[in-house]
């Protein structure tokens, strides 16, 4: 420690740092703390509940209408209806970037075609357009009027106020993250190798599915975490394609509002706990991913 | 050979894959590979955005200009622009006091402290509103207190700040971050021993060479700013005129069934994204190019 303190020139070390510090701790963790510590609360009344409940003669003590058992909450049809619906479209729609972002990574890479320039700039359109305004124009598209909506409508297919428009608007939202993390990859992929493939007498189709696409793997699954972990937690752009209809498209977002305007905060809480604790266990999961894909490209080299 | 080998990679992109036949598609394949994925581009990106635009103006220029300067619609606007003004600049010095104490200094912890300033990202939009309640709020922590002194956190323009600066807290850190990594500290250092301050090396030397991530960042920062909906839709309180932001009037408008006036407001949310787009992709083609200017000879 002294040796890299005696190599510090460089100035500002302390204000730097303290002020990383202060305002990471201001903004960003001392709120989401929040979360979590009103949780105990709940956990408590749980407890409190259980314990009281053995004592028997003594009374339950008076508590505000929003405070039930945490699992309670949490394993409601309803609240565990949205949980399905957010994780596994969110699944299935990453799933379905994985796959076409993909091919547009490799359009992008390996063909010219005009205007791709553009197209590689609007990939990031998710990214940029507000979610509110994704939303209502999805819904446009696809409402039994819509653009595309009267077209599916007469084949029995409903998109807009069911699940399956909630996984249209995930797979809007998600598909950048699977193409800016593959494309990188595939940029920087070497030739050599896919030359050293056809010249030991692999067809095009082995060379894609021997030595392309697992060396895309790490990327791939990155890519797919993010934009599942986008995905979960999407508000804006599903809201109002979904139609909202409780235990059939309601999604786990919405639950927390909903509860908020009943002014259930301990109900809102609970379940975004057990959202957070997804969403930061997915967080490791990429983490992790990354670094296998570090080190894969390290190795490469 | 090896410079053989790098005036082959400079060919710009597609070309160096199509010199070979052990790279090159088959021309069907090419074909049908490029059908679908400009055929699910089209479906998913290009038709929502052609979509908001078509629905403005149904109705006419006239009444895309009513519901644009209409006094709800302007005071909306007005908020939007309000609330970027403070949250940017916000992020904007935290995330370069963030770079520095990263990038320039070595200390136990970096990796996790890298970590955390990413975490609002991975935490949805309602829940990074809901924090600010849990703690604002009338039930919050400090809701009594607040109360008490009569200062309005939650339902008012504060909240909606507290939460943009939260869901825009990682843009600009993040791209400096691995830009200064890569930079490294010797050209800080040479500054030092040759004489200049702490500030005129800032300014001449590290600044210059990150002004365009730094603007990359803001750039970003900002199109998330002005166009957040989950989190400013639980802190806002939705009062029409006072702490409604653009995203939310959208939103109010739609359920009113004032589809027309809707996506008359949205097309400027949707018109500020090209821009950030267009932006993104000139500081994008300005950065490659100072990069190569750097590595020539």
């Amino acid at each position: 420690m002294a040796k890299v303190r005696a190599h510090r020139v460089l100035p500002g070390f302390g204000l730097s740092l303290g002020y990383t510090l202060a305002y990471l701790s201001l903004i960003v963790l001392i709120p989401l703390a929040a979360v979590f510590i009103r949780s105990t609360e709940l956990s408590f009344d749980s407890f409190w509940e259980i314990a009281s409940a053995r004592i028997g003669d003594l009374p339950l003590p008076e508590r505000t209408d929003g405070r039930r058992n945490f699992w309670e909450i949490v394993t409601s049809p309803a609240v565990m209806a949205s949980y399905r619906l957010s994780f596994g479209a969110s699944l299935l729609a990453g799933a379905i970037n994985m796959v076409f972002g993909f091919l547009l990574a490799w359009s992008l890479v390996r063909y010219s075609f005009p205007g791709k320039r553009i197209v590689d700039a609007m990939v990031d359109l998710p990214f940029a357009l507000p979610t509110a305004v994704a939303g209502i124009a999805l819904t446009a598209l696809y409402a039994e009027n819509g653009w595309l909506g009267q077209y599916l409508e007469p084949l029995g297919i409903k998109v807009a106020f069911t699940p399956l428009g909630v996984l249209v608007a995930l797979v809007f939202i998600g598909l950048p993250f699977v193409v800016r993390t593959v494309q990188p990859v595939l940029e920087d992929l070497d030739t050599e190798l896919e030359e050293a493939a056809a010249s030991l007498g692999a067809g095009r189709w082995q060379t894609m599915w021997r030595v392309v696409l697992p060396t895309l793997i790490p990327a791939l699954l990155t890519g797919f975490a993010l934009a599942f972990a986008r995905a979960v937690g999407e508000y804006g752009s599903v809201i109002f394609i979904a139609g909202n209809i409780p235990l059939v498209s309601e999604i786990a977002p919405l639950i927390i509002i909903t509860k908020l305007e009943q002014y259930d905060y301990a109900g809102a809480t609970a379940v975004a706990v057990v959202m957070l604790v997804v969403s930061f266990l997915v967080l490791l999961v990429i983490n992790g991913l990354q670094s296998w894909s570090d080190r894969r490209s390290a190795k490469g080299v | 050979m090896v410079t053989a080998k790098a005036s082959v990679d400079v060919r710009s992109g597609a070309a160096r894959f199509q010199a070979s036949t052990a790279t090159r598609d088959p021309p069907w394949t090419k074909v049908a590979i490029l059908a679908i994925s400009l055929g699910f581009f089209a479906l998913f990106l290009l038709m929502p955005l052609i979509a908001v635009f078509v629905e403005a103006f149904r109705r006419g220029w006239a009444l895309y200009v009513a519901a644009l300067v209409e006094p709800d619609a302007l005071s909306a606007i007005r908020l939007t622009l309000t609330i970027a003004a403070i949250a940017v600049p916000l992020n904007l010095v935290f995330g370069v006091a963030a770079a520095w104490a990263i990038t320039k200094f070595d200390f136990r912890g970096k990796q996790l402290l890298i970590s955390l300033i990413d975490l609002p990202f991975s935490v949805s939009p309602v829940i990074s509103g809901l924090v600010f309640v849990l703690v604002f709020g009338a039930q919050g922590w400090l809701g009594p207190w607040l109360a008490e002194h009569g200062i309005k956190i939650i339902f008012a323009v504060p909240g909606i700040v507290l939460a943009t600066v939260f869901v825009t807290f990682p843009f600009v850190a993040r791209e400096l971050i691995p830009l200064m990594q890569a930079q490294g500290r010797d050209e800080e250092e040479a500054a030092l021993v040759l004489g200049a301050t702490g500030w005129q090396m800032f300014r001449k030397i590290t600044l210059p060479n990150i002004k365009w991530a730094l603007l990359y960042g803001v750039i970003l920062c900002n199109a998330r700013a002005m166009g957040e909906f989950g989190a400013v839709s639980v802190v806002s309180g939705h009062i029409r005129g006072q702490t409604n932001t653009m995203p939310l009037h959208v939103e109010i408008l739609y359920n009113e069934y004032q589809f027309a006036a809707a996506f008359a407001v949205a097309s400027l949310l949707a018109l500020l994204a090209l821009v950030t787009l267009i932006l993104k992709a000139y500081v994008e083609w300005r950065s490659a190019a100072n990069s190569r200017q750097g590595e020539a000879p």
